[in-house]
């Protein structure tokens, strides 16, 4: 396959990774966190830690849309799916996350309620259109990968005039993300140990690479961005490993085939004039973070499903046992959580981590379990 | 009897409640295109006699959405499904049964095509439909047609073919490529909108299974990877063999339409669906003769020995990705796609 298969190619990742095993210095470690779970799912797909050296250690990040989303918030979506004059929809992976009391969306569809799986918003605008009688709600989730097609079709439904669509907005923004990380009192402690970021491929196409120049900047973290492919993920573990060799500390853009120093223009100005930002958005694992979330502007707000049905803000009840919030912050493995495997597993999901195809919980159990010992010596933080 | 209307007419609840109407869909709709000296009885059972050796007996019932797709429809992949299902002890397959469940309202005309099409599978596979019944239910129970077929077959003296037999050492094999028919009823799908010119690969695979197992009779055990693919499979055999599997990935036959399709919904190949393809697994002494059997016929021509069975306590599969690492190809997770078949 064109433009996919060169990015996959065994015979580069072996000199690759022969590279990174020659230039990573013996008595140093060097800890990569990969904010996106795009990467963590590249990472455990397609075997890259079986290529690195011991002392190369990749922390999975928060960037799993689904993972970060509060209980909350889908408690929420599950009121608005049991109304009975609402069509719910999201993206597939939302519907198998457990809820407070573990009611999930696919259990409230089998309540009977209608709620439908998209590939597309504009599925969801479609929906609207056909079923005149009926309140369409997108629950809309992702970072700034998903927010322009939900930009998209809001704009649509203004033009169309639809009074029966309304987006539910749980868009999140992903240096506020990185700086609340960098912010923990686990990274204040020296608890959290990341020595620079492998930078998001698809959040980057469209905010472009200047967006991270803080994080060099104030926090000393080199970022490298790189692209999903598996030779993107170790091309950028070895800019990461010679930046921190050379004691250079700058934002580096491997995935120069899609992102520019300023982004996709055209999809940030409709992003900006269809949201806003919130001024607190409550995450799950970093608490409220300042200014990491986007609501619709006052001139959308027909559209917007919390104003429409006058939704409150709850607070989701989490399983207190469930460790889905300290791996969402890097200081812990999929494997120190004691649900892990036994009861939580992709088919019975405790927490949102398992869900996910990128959550690294899931990534860990589908994709590395069979290595158990290995995987948790090697990635345990030393 | 009075003459259904099939271009224009419509089933209605008449049709499922025993009476005159039901008896005249039966017979012009169901009895002219199964025509067999069994169904010709007449009774509400059908009487035959069977070939010496153990009968094997499966049954499958069949939703898949579209119920028309490049390839195939709900009437052969009905057939086909069961036969395979039958064929996979190495049996050969003697009859069918078909149960329809009808919505009212259904196009006589579509039906009287899917009939057509279960009868032209039975035909071409030499496998009767002896012995049916037809329900018809209200409009908005059903979704136009769903089909049970069920089938009886006779396993050749000596084969013991069954799940729980792959040993350490043994081959695995598969007979060509995979995903064909899930990426096929996916690209039809009217919420993806993507057009693709795979045709499902849905047929009935007992001539190339009764070449494999007289060549090589040691194959210990044939599977077909339908829903949940060739991953899901493999981890089912793995456990009931008690035993774990190591894959290579460059070895696995995966048309590019296929892969592109996948990358593009964010699917994995090794978990679409397919309804004519098998999973052979044999001693790797026998694995080479095995995959020239297989490669001989028309429906191996793009076998391929990918993996072998490993000693291994916990049961696992694992794969060796052509990019030079190591993971596991675990179960299904959740749901990739509702009714595939």
């Amino acid at each position: 396959m064109k433009y996919v298969d060169e990015f996959r190619d065994g015979d580069k990742a072996r000199a690759i990774a022969s590279q990174i095993c020659q230039e990573a210095q013996p008595g140093k470690t060097y800890n990569l966190m990969e904010f996106c779970g795009g990467h963590t799912h590249a990472i455990f797909r397609y075997g890259i830690p079986d290529l690195l050296p011991d002392n190369v250690n990749l922390i999975h990040g928060p960037g799993c849309p689904v993972c970060v989303l509060p209980i909350g918030r889908l408690d929420m979506a599950v009121d608005l799916a049991r109304r009975p004059e609402v069509i719910l929809c999201t993206y597939g992976d939302m519907l198998r996350v457990p809820g407070s009391g573990r009611v999930s969306l696919m259990k409230v569809r089998a309540e009977g309620t209608d709620v439908r799986m998209l590939y597309s918003p504009a599925d969801a605008l479609t929906l609207a259109r056909e079923n005149p009688d009926k309140q369409v709600v997108f629950f809309a989730i992702g970072f700034e990968t998903t927010t322009p097609p939900t930009a998209v079709v809001v704009e649509q439904a203004a033009k169309l005039g639809l009074k029966n669509f309304s987006v539910f907005s749980n868009h999140v923004l992903t240096p506020a993300a990185m700086h609340a990380i960098l912010n923990t009192p686990e990274a204040g402690s020296g608890e959290l140990k990341v020595d620079g970021f492998i930078g998001p491929a698809h959040v980057s196409t469209v905010i472009g690479s200047d967006p991270y120049q803080v994080f060099p900047e104030r926090y000393g973290k080199p970022v490298v961005i790189a692209g999903f492919e598996p030779l993107d993920v170790l091309q950028a573990i070895l800019m990461l490993i010679r930046q921190l060799n050379d004691g250079r500390c700058q934002v580096e853009n491997e995935f120069t085939r899609a992102v520019t120093s300023s982004g996709n223009l055209k999809a940030r100005a409709l992003v900006d004039k269809v949201f806003e930002l919130r001024k607190s958005f409550e995450w799950r694992g970093l608490g409220a973070i300042p200014e990491s979330a986007l609501q619709l502007r006052p001139e959308y707000a027909d559209y917007d499903a919390e104003k429409r049905f006058a939704l409150e803000q709850k607070e989701g009840r989490e399983n207190k046992a469930c460790e889905c919030p300290s791996i969402l912050r890097g200081v812990k493995n999929p494997r120190d959580c004691p649900l892990f495997g036994d009861p939580c597993t992709p088919d019975n999901p405790l927490g949102s981590c398992m869900v996910s195809s990128e959550g690294a919980c899931a990534a860990y159990y589908s994709y590395g379990r069979y290595k158990e010992n290995r995987i948790a010596v090697e990635e345990v933080q030393p | 009897m009075s003459n259904l209307n099939i271009a224009r007419g419509r089933v209605e609840m008449v049709h499922g409640s025993g009476g005159r109407a039901m008896s005249d869909l039966i017979q012009q709709l169901f009895a002219g295109a199964f025509d067999n000296q069994w169904l010709a009885q007449g009774n509400d059972q059908a009487r035959f006699d069977l070939p010496p050796g153990q009968v094997v007996m499966a049954t499958d019932s069949h939703v898949v959405s579209p119920l028309f797709f490049p390839g195939g429809d709900i009437g052969s992949l009905s057939v086909h499904g069961t036969i395979n299902d039958v064929v996979m002890s190495g049996a050969r397959p003697c009859f069918l049964s078909a149960g329809f469940i009808l919505e009212e309202g259904f196009p006589l005309a579509d039906l009287k095509r899917i009939v057509d099409s279960m009868a032209a599978a039975s035909k071409e596979a030499g496998v009767p439909i002896v012995t049916g019944d037809t329900k018809v239910v209200e409009r908005g129970k059903g979704d136009g047609v769903f089909i049970n077929t069920t089938g009886v077959g006779v396993v050749p003296e000596g084969l013991v073919l069954s799940g729980d037999q792959a040993r350490p050492g043994d081959a695995i094999l598969v007979s060509g490529h995979i995903g064909d028919h899930g990426v096929c009823i996916l690209s039809l799908r009217e919420s993806l909108g993507f057009e693709s010119e795979i045709q499902s690969d849905s047929q009935s695979l007992h001539t190339l299974v009764s070449a494999m197992v007289a060549e090589v009779p040691d194959i210990r055990c044939l599977r077909d990877p339908t829903r949940g693919g060739l991953a899901n499979t493999l981890n089912e055999l793995a456990h009931q063999s008690a035993v774990g599997m190591q894959l290579f990935e460059k070895d696995i036959p995966v048309r590019a339409q296929v892969r592109a399709a996948c990358e593009f919904l964010g699917l994995d190949p090794l978990y679409v669906a397919n309804e004519g393809k098998l999973i052979a697994i044999c001693p790797q002494s026998e694995a080479e003769r095995l995959l020239a059997v297989m490669r001989a016929h028309p429906q191996g021509q793009d076998a391929a020995i990918i993996g072998r069975v490993v000693e291994d306590e916990h049961r696992f599969v694992q794969m060796e990705t052509a990019f030079g690492g190591n993971r596991m190809v675990d179960w299904l997770n959740g749901e990739q796609l509702p009714r595939i078949c």
